[in-house]
């Protein structure tokens, strides 16, 4: 472990920021994509970029998997620390920095619920609110799954008839809530599709209407629901795992 | 531009390697041998390591260090339970082992350190220049501290070290870069103290470790431990003889129980040979394969659970596995072998040598970090969880296991009470889900201005580098102040430590350097000696009386030369002995001896 002073710091972000546009090394003006075409040294990713547009794609929930990894790659040959080993110091933390960015942009874009996740945090900001109350719709089969569980946990001692009966009881609960995890997901994806509908309709391309801004939020809405339902049925089923181990 | 070595230092191996070329290679000694073994005997005549080091784990246990790699940035109460195999002495000062010689106490990276120099004198040697820059590799499961305990023997070496290579990816450097497969592989790398899996997707020049797991504890002295206690316990029985307060026993044990298992690689039986002490005669006993199987099956068992773990992380099932490569000296032994081929459903791959495949590997990276190979990239990731202590002793993660590095995390700090100035940060690494169950890596104090409640908001960035180790920086949001943050490592060497440490093997290096150029220049004395006595042999009589008499002055005061510890004194009279002859030699190469002698030097001539 070792600790850096923050006064190792290179550049301040504040002057990043606003010299976006400029080499932070030439001052020339930027035009190539990461890298200054004037002087050729690689330009820091700001850190309010979002993770689409550091991976070169547009807001939209189904990704091609290949490209995005083929972008991945492309980008990982151009920041990784490996190839700045020989360059300045503030190469090397700009280096270092970016591929920090660029690995958390594709982990999170990677996986379809963080990236459905991801996208809800951006189009809603903090507004986010996580429910932690089981899904209205779930009621009746995770009360049935609460007391079978109770009625499996105190009966770990006794007859081992009686704990085989609880156990086939279980397995049937759980088969019932896993079901109810794939509908989930399969909805998840129409959601994907519907978005990216939706989203297609660019500003430049035709300016939203207040109509399909409606639409939009409505399917944040349900999608936000959806990852929140499906977040509690998948600790529930965690536990049931855990306990019939 | 600077050459950068790799360095493979193992628990029982080390080795280094270089680029040439397109090629890498492991630098072999002057026997021809690319392992030294990790061990350093303290003796009276100084420092020796490798080869020869080894003949004083019997003659000298208390003074000769081995598998110090286990005690790498741990502490004792780690160890606890594998203290009674050691016959050195071990303390704890600071968090840290220190292991006492004599009035002496050295820390594992100083013992490290020491081998590290060994394998950097034998590459300048070959290599005719000096070698200050060094990939080093460590076990893919090591932690934090671990991985810095390795960058400080580094340090302590008086080398640069340009990455810490996990030993697995290495591997699949070398094994890639010899076969060019794409797809995923499985590497599975057991040795003789640590157990590594890793998953790997190969594309386009692309390594991208998918998962990776482990235990830094288990590997091929376990084996021989499950050996030793049988014996032990059988020399109880029969002999009423307890072997445990013979330290010079204990090693013998285990170096004999060690052959054997290692011959049982080969053989379906073996016999072990133990003499015992205090007339007790020689102690027998036959080890089939079947028998040495059952003792370590749980062990090897141990593995498996890994593996299964690195398949569910990385998503995929063990049929999607392309091919399987073997690394370490221990999936030599047949029963691994079988156990892997069992849960990946493929015959392993072992057609690269399993000895030098990290260290070619180490080389390889060294070569991309150069500016050399450009085409090969290789993504790696964080082995452990990364989380800070919160409310309640319960971990929060910032990093998960798995997470490709570099890789940070930003946390946002507050405070609870009116007025408060600091707030304590823990840091740990592991799975589970409480603070103490976790490995802790440092804790720090967060300066914060006195405000009121819920006011101030200090930015803490943890970011995990291409080593592995990690770097905390902290920022007053409000302020946009950033802070120097003075972090305890709860199991490392401090900075000052450190610093001291390389400033004492600089001392060290000016007294071991007398101990080498004395050892060596003996060495040639004898070798000197014993060609003249060939020469006078072969030629005695085709020179005067008055000849012979010189040379055999000469010889003289080369004996008295190499009897003191003065080696230019030594290597004055070996001139002597070589202007003396010098005649001798000519006449030699004059005759019909000539062919016998082929170009040779005359010092060559034994
Ligand atoms: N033929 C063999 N059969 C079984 N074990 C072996 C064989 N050859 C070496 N080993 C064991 O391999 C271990 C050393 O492996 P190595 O890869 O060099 O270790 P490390 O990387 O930990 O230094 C030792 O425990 C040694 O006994
Ligand atoms: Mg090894």
């Amino acid at each position: 472990m070792t600790t850096d002073g923050m006064q190792k710091a290179p550049t301040k972000r504040s002057e990043l920021q606003m010299a976006r546009s400029m080499c932070w090394h030439c001052q020339s003006e930027i035009t190539g994509e990461y890298f200054c075409e004037q002087c050729v040294k690689v330009q820091p990713l700001s850190k309010e970029m979002d993770y689409f547009t550091c991976l070169g794609l547009p807001r939209l929930l189904n990704i091609d998997l290949a490209a995005l990894e083929a972008k991945f790659y492309d980008l990982s040959r151009a920041f990784h620390p490996d190839f700045y080993q020989r360059k300045t110091a503030s190469e090397q933390d700009i280096s270092l920095g970016n591929s920090a960015m660029l690995n958390t942009a594709y982990r999170t874009l990677k996986d379809p619920v963080l990236r459905a996740e991801y996208l809800l945090r951006l189009e809603a900001g903090s507004a986010k609110d996580i429910r932690t109350s089981p899904p209205a719709d779930l009621f009746e089969e995770i009360l049935t799954l609460q007391e079978d569980l109770e009625a499996f946990r105190a009966a770990s001692d006794q007859a081992p008839a009686a704990v085989a009966s609880l156990r086939t009881k279980l397995a049937a609960d759980r088969e019932l809530l896993e079901q109810r995890q794939r509908d989930m997901e399969a909805r998840l994806l129409e959601l994907f599709s519907r978005w990216d509908a939706l989203h297609d309709r660019r500003p430049q391309a035709a300016p939203a209407t207040p109509h399909s801004q409606q639409d939009k939020e409505a399917v944040l809405k349900e999608m936000r629901e959806l990852l929140s339902n499906r977040t509690y049925l998948r600790n529930i089923v965690n536990d049931l795992i855990a306990t019939t181990a | 531009m600077t050459r950068i070595v790799g360095i493979d230092l193992g628990t029982t191996n080390s080795l280094i390697a270089y680029m040439d070329g397109q090629t890498p290679r492991v630098i072999t000694g002057r026997a021809g041998r690319g392992m030294v073994p990790s061990v350093v005997a303290m003796t009276d005549n100084g420092l020796i390591v490798g080869d020869a080091a080894k003949e004083h784990l019997v003659r000298n246990p208390e003074r000769t260090i081995y598998s110090v790699k286990r005690f790498m940035g741990k502490n004792l109460e780690d160890v606890a339970e594998e203290l009674r195999y050691f016959p050195y002495s071990l303390k704890e000062q600071g968090g840290v082992i220190r292991i006492q010689v004599g009035d002496k106490t050295y820390s594992p990276p100083q013992i490290s350190a020491m081998i590290l120099k060994e394998l950097k004198r034998r590459a300048e040697e070959h290599l005719g220049e000096d070698i200050t820059k060094a990939v080093i590799t460590v076990p893919a499961y090591f932690n934090d501290s671990q991985r810095q305990a390795t960058k400080d023997a580094g340090l302590i070496a008086g080398l640069d070290v340009l990455r810490i290579l996990n030993e697995p990816t290495a591997a699949s450097l070398a094994y890639g870069l010899q076969e060019k497969t794409q797809g995923t592989i499985a590497v599975y790398d057991l040795g003789g103290g640590t157990f590594d899996i890793s998953i790997l997707k190969l594309k386009d020049g692309i390594f991208e470790v998918l998962a990776t797991n482990g235990n830094t504890h288990l590997g091929g002295d376990d084996f021989d431990r499950t050996v030793v206690d049988l014996l032990l316990g059988e020399i109880r029985g029969q002999h009423g003889l307890t072997l445990e307060p013979y330290p010079d026993q204990m090693q013998a044990l285990r170096l004999e129980a060690e052959r054997a298992k290692i011959r049982l690689s080969d053989e379906h039986k073996t016999t072990v040979v133990i003499e015992l002490p205090e007339g007790h005669g020689t102690f027998r006993r036959e080890i089939t394969r079947d028998q040495l199987e059952a003792l370590t099956m749980g062990l090897v068992d141990q593995t498996l659970g890994p593996c299964r773990q690195a398949l569910k992380d990385a998503g995929l099932q063990p049929a999607q596995i392309d091919e399987v490569v073997l690394v370490g000296g221990s999936t030599r032994m047949p029963l691994v072998r079988r156990r892997v081929q069992e849960l990946f459903g493929k015959v392993p791959h072992s057609e690269l040598n399993p000895d030098e495949v990290v260290a070619l590997g180490a080389a390889v990276q060294a070569d991309i970090l150069s500016g050399g190979t450009q085409d090969m990239l290789l993504l790696d990731v964080t082995p452990l969880s990364l989380g800070i202590e919160t409310m309640g002793g319960v971990v929060s993660p910032l990093i998960r296991r798995n997470t490709t590095i570099p890789a940070s995390a930003k946390e946002m700090f507050t405070t609870y009470v009116d007025g408060q100035t600091s707030v304590d940060i823990h840091i740990l690494q592991g799975e589970r889900e409480l603070a103490r169950d976790n490995r802790s890596l440092a804790r720090f104090q967060l300066k914060v201005p006195p405000l009121p409640a819920g006011v101030p908001r200090i930015e803490v960035m943890f970011l995990i580098d291409a080593n592995g180790i990690l770097h905390v920086t902290a920022k007053d949001v409000r302020t946009g102040q950033t802070q120097s943050i003075e972090v305890k490592p709860s199991y490392g060497l401090s900075d000052d430590e450190v610093e001291r440490m390389i400033g004492e093997s600089f001392a060290f290096a000016a007294e071991d350097l007398k101990a080498r150029q004395l050892i060596e220049a003996r060495t040639e004395a004898e070798a000197i000696r014993k060609a003249t006595e060939k020469a006078l042999r072969l030629g005695g009589h085709l020179i005067d009386a008055e000849e012979t008499a010189a040379i055999q002055t000469a010889l003289e005061a080369l004996d008295t030369a190499r009897a003191g510890d003065d080696h230019r004194g030594i290597r004055a009279r070996i001139a002597d002995v070589e202007k003396t002859t010098h005649h001798l030699a000519e006449i030699l190469m004059d005759t019909s001896l000539q062919e016998a002698l082929q170009n040779k030097k005359f010092s060559e001539l034994t």
